[in-house]
């Protein structure tokens, strides 16, 4: 990817000079499951690509093996954007669910209006440490399941929120990430239940 | 399949950073959008000068990690530096102080621009 520094800068969409306030919400799901195409089929922008790292002793961190005798966390992601309107742009970063990423979570998630969890019902054990961290860091979240053309034992989505032991209350989706119309679906699946959430919160404050 | 960013050998980072590894804490945001008040000036640091190029237009803190192939890390260092000398002003997140959920307004708004899409 070291494209990214050899384009033109024109190739480059710039945001709206009125643009003032940045939402995030993050796609979060295992490798191959389609974090990816789902951020690209709604992006106005082709997909970029970062990375954070952290070289530092830290409490919590990962375990490094001890001949190195220092902690390095590196964790990479993708991202997206979507301008709502001439003031709010909205992120969309798909994270990969792995050990490491929780914990890198606070410092570049904090403050995300919510998560898609992504899931393969063919490798649906990847989801369940998702769904506990999201629950462990109070993320409201949506599941989404990617509809894969060989998926041969296509559970029902009763099936899949038994399996994944889902509350009533998280929605639960199908989708195909790779179409536009249904990875805006998602997202508006995922507001609403925010919406909703917001909603009572402010009724019982 | 893709590879992560090449972000270079450690000792890059350190010398873009003049040996800093992390920032003040007065962070910036992943999606804080950042305006450059300034042209860049010739003789600058070569990152500063990209972070002024690209931030002719708002743009947020992590699309120019992505742009200049650098972790967030250093990213947040080299904005802090130009924030101190006043070429750049950052537009911070406003999602309600609130805790953990924003405001029905704001989702509302966030809807609307999501069903025009």
């Amino acid at each position: 990817m070291g494209s990214a520094t050899s384009e033109l800068p024109s190739s480059r969409t710039p945001l709206r000079d009125t643009a003032e306030n940045g939402l995030k919400i993050v796609v979060v799901g295992g490798f191959g499951v389609g974090k990816t195409t789902l951020v690209r089929s709604v992006s106005e922008i082709r997909p970029l690509n970062t990375e954070e790292v952290m070289t530092q002793a830290g409490a919590g961190v990962d375990e490094m093996p001890e001949s190195t005798g220092k902690t390095t966390t590196t964790v990479a992601f993708d991202f997206g954007r979507i301008s709502l309107n001439d003031r709010l742009v909205l992120y969309l970063f798909g994270a990969p669910g792995q050990k490491r990423f929780w914990f890198l979570w606070d410092r570049l998630f904090a403050g995300t209006l919510g998560a898609v969890v992504l899931v393969d019902t063919r490798r649906m054990d990847e989801s369940w440490y998702a769904i506990d961290r999201l629950e462990h860091h109070g993320t409201p979240f949506v599941v989404a399941v990617n509809r894969f053309d060989d998926d041969s034992a296509r559970h029902s989505l009763e099936e899949i929120r038994a399996a994944l032991a889902l509350p009533a209350h998280v929605p639960l989706i199908e989708c195909d990430a790779r179409v536009r119309s249904s990875g805006k679906d998602v997202l508006i699946t995922l507001v609403d239940h925010l919406h909703h959430l917001a909603r009572e919160r402010e009724l019982t404050a | 399949m893709r590879r992560p960013v090449d972000v270079g050998d450690p000792d890059r980072l350190y010398t873009v950073t003049g040996g800093r590894s992390r920032s003040d804490g007065s962070s910036f945001d992943l999606v804080t959008l950042i305006v450059a008040e300034c042209e860049p000036a010739v003789g600058q640091q070569s990152e500063h000068a990209r972070i002024l190029e690209l931030c002719r237009h708002p743009t947020a803190v992590v699309e120019i990690a992505a742009e200049l192939s650098l972790p967030i890390t250093v990213v947040r260092i080299l904005l802090e530096d130009l924030q101190a000398t006043g070429r750049i002003t950052p537009r911070h997140p406003r999602v309600a102080a609130s805790a953990t959920l924003p405001d029905s307004a704001l989702l509302t708004e966030v809807l609307h621009g999501l069903r025009n899409l």
